[in-house]
């Protein structure tokens, strides 16, 4: 992957997008306009913006509750995923879903999954039914590391070694379930030794790059698509934030959240491109305003947006199967 | 009364005081030590027994289930708590296979004197995967028993009660009730397991509730009565025994019967204590039973959809009216 002017721009837009929409989501919730849980990407944008820069249109992607970031650089509308958040029938979900369940057709998100490592076996029938099929596609699941304590997560990476499968596994390792830190639950903590130990050809990245994130994926994908089996990637990130809106974060100590956040993702590619002689080419000030315009109209739709009526409450239980 | 004690408070010192007591008891389950618990049931345990009793495990709900019923197989006492009622279908497996069985299939040699707590509800906004009302379900299982505390003073003894039992007890905390404050004695004798409270007598028609859905009938009752109508409202504390005799006492003194019960109607709680009623009582009905439970429907995120899907003081309030003939 040639890191060229665009590439830069799509990258760090991708990574601002997400970092300030989340900061919009914070004050939404403090105004209770967003409401449930909510769970914030702020600190993991470089993997969302990598990984998704890796996918083609048939690809499909797989998610958990933190999955705002995923959503907006899969290409799902910032306006519709806060119509979402305010259970608005504009949202992506028509607001039956709410944050933690973003879904998208258009884009091939299948959302949005709140039961840790409950979406690693739908992605594993996802991947079985390319295959089956013959389509070159794959299917991308994102996870946390709290996902690899789950027997899903190892009876998922067994099968889809076993049967070869066009499979994408990213490890969003962020070194915490909740309060309790990787070392408290794994014996092992590297991660993607797991996945190899499936015999899966598999990486540990640094997860703050959106660079590196995205050289990963882009050669895992490839692979995974010349039937290569599945891959998986481990990617080495914190969050900035508690966990959910609800999180005195008793669990960990403001030094390491301070170190963490020197290797911002922002911050990081900046650096890098201030290396490159790319970042002159970045006109901050005009990202910022751009951006500032796509949230704004999101929360003005979102407000805007209707509420389902109640009538429809037992709607989307069964299919509705068309009798002519 | 003082109301001085929160129902979280209150599991919080029943736990205190069980461990304090028998070294045989610890808890475990996700989040329960550093955290201080999912809903901070355990804040401050941690410092005072040390992680060999405080146990943080894994995100891996059926194998931390499975070791505490094998702990509680050989000689331990412990709590396994289970964050939320949703992830407890993640070891339902060993809930229903083997901690439910054991006695059973060895013809009464191994006992299970597990407990496991779990929070459970709707009505917080937190999608379909994070709000479901299950405890129906597990009351459905021979070799379980279930009770769904719903004052401070139940939240406390339950620990304790359950503790005591040889065989594996589920606590359901309704979520939502964690800050709600009560008065607690911990000096008085609990109710035992399998009884039912009348928590408000009444002459006119009987309402059977359990958790969270208590609070709501009691005020329905309030409202109820200034149009005449005088509701008794009975906590069922325990699905699993029911509590046939009080059901059946209430049933024959009022003649009329509602139920409410926030899981789905199909195959709930409620549609069992009316085969119940009918069994035991139906003579003694004066007007078809009724009941108001959680539409059929996932729950919904969007606010003025999960509202509409579960039970409310309205209609409540408008189910017992129909029941009394005036709708
Ligand atoms: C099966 C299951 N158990 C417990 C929970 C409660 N829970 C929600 S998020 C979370 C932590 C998951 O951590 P991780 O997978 O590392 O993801 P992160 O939040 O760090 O992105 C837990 C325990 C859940 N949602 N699902
Ligand atoms: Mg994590």
């Amino acid at each position: 992957m040639e890191l060229d002017l665009a590439k830069a721009k799509e990258f760090y837009k991708g990574m601002l997008l997400i970092r300030r929409f989340e900061e919009k989501c914070v004050e939404l919730y403090s105004n209770q306009k967003i409401r449930g849980f909510l769970h914030l990407y702020i600190g993991e944008e470089a993997i969302a913006v990598g990984l998704m820069s890796a996918l083609g249109e048939d690809d499909a992607v797989l998610t958990t509750y933190r999955e705002h970031g995923h959503a907006l650089a899969r290409g799902v509308r910032a306006k519709n995923v806060m119509a979402e958040m305010f259970g608005k029938v504009e949202g992506c979900s028509r607001g039956r879903g709410g944050s933690m369940h973003l879904f998208d057709a258009k884009t091939r998100f299948y959302g949005g999954s709140a039961i840790v490592a409950g979406s690693l076996p739908l992605a594993v029938g996802m991947a079985l039914a390319d295959k089956m099929m013959k389509r070159k596609r794959v299917t991308v699941c994102v996870f946390g590391d709290g996902a690899v304590a789950e027997g899903e997560f190892h009876e998922s990476l067994n099968l889809a070694a076993l049967w070869k499968l066009p499979v994408l596994f990213v490890c969003e390792n962020n070194g915490y379930a909740m309060g309790t830190a990787l070392k408290y639950t794994q014996s092992e903590t590297d991660i993607y030794k797991k996945a190899a130990s499936y015999k899966i050809s598999s990486k540990q990245v640094d997860g703050m790059s959106v660079t590196e994130v995205a050289k990963a994926a882009a050669r895992a994908v490839e692979d995974v698509k010349d039937g290569k089996g599945p891959a998986f990637i481990e990617c080495l990130t914190y969050r900035f934030r508690a966990h959910s809106m609800f999180d005195a974060e008793l669990y960990r100590d403001k030094k390491e959240v301070l170190e963490w956040k020197e290797k911002d993702p922002l911050l990081a590619f900046e650096r890098k491109l201030q290396e490159l002689n790319l970042w002159s080419g970045i006109n901050l000030k005009e990202f910022e305003e751009e951006i500032k315009g796509v949230i704004d109209e999101a929360v003005e739709f979102a407000e805007n947006g209707a509420l389902e009526p109640v009538e429809d409450l037992e709607k989307f239980v069964y299919s509705e199967v068309s009798d002519g | 009364m003082d109301n001085a004690t929160t129902y979280r408070e209150a599991v919080r010192e029943a736990i205190r005081k069980a461990m304090r007591e028998d070294e045989r008891v610890f808890l475990m389950g996700e989040d329960v030590g550093r955290y201080g618990g999912c809903y901070a049931v355990s804040m401050g345990l941690l410092d005072e027994f040390g992680e060999e009793r405080i146990i943080d495990a894994p995100l891996s709900e059926s194998g931390f289930t499975g070791a505490g019923i094998g702990a509680a197989m050989n000689g331990m006492r412990p709590i396994v708590e289970i964050m939320t009622v949703n992830f407890s279908l993640l070891a339902l497996d060993q809930i229903v296979n083997n901690a439910a069985t054991l006695l059973h299939m060895s013809g009464g040699q191994f006992n299970v004197p597990l407990v496991i707590r779990m929070a459970t509800g709707g009505g917080k906004q937190l999608g379909a995967q994070h709000s479901h009302s299950l405890e129906g379900w597990f009351a459905h299982v021979p070799g379980l028993k279930v009770l769904t505390p719903a004052t401070a003073q139940d939240a406390y003894d339950m620990v304790g009660l359950a503790l005591a039992d040889p065989d594996p007890v589920l606590i359901f905390e309704n979520a939502l009730l964690y800050n709600a404050k009560g008065s607690l004695d911990v000096e008085a004798t609990p109710l035992p397991i399998g009884k039912a409270f009348v928590a408000k007598e009444g002459k006119d028609v009987s309402v059977l509730t359990y958790g969270i859905s208590l609070f709501k009938a009691l005020d329905a009752a309030q409202s109820l009565a200034k149009d005449g109508i005088d509701a008794e409202v009975i906590d069922l504390r325990s699905l699993r025994p029911l509590d046939d005799e009080t059901i059946m006492n209430s049933v024959k003194k009022t003649r009329k019967v509602l139920i409410v019960d926030e899981g789905w109607k199909s195959g709930s709680v409620s549609a069992e204590i009316m085969a119940r009623i009918n069994e035991q009582a139906f003579y003694e009905l004066d007007a078809p039973m009724e009941r108001v439970c959680t539409v059929e429907v996932p729950l919904p995120y969007a606010k003025h959809l999960e509202d509409a899907a579960l039970p409310q003081v309205d209609k409540i309030v408008a189910m017992a009216k129909k029941v009394m003939g005036e709708s």
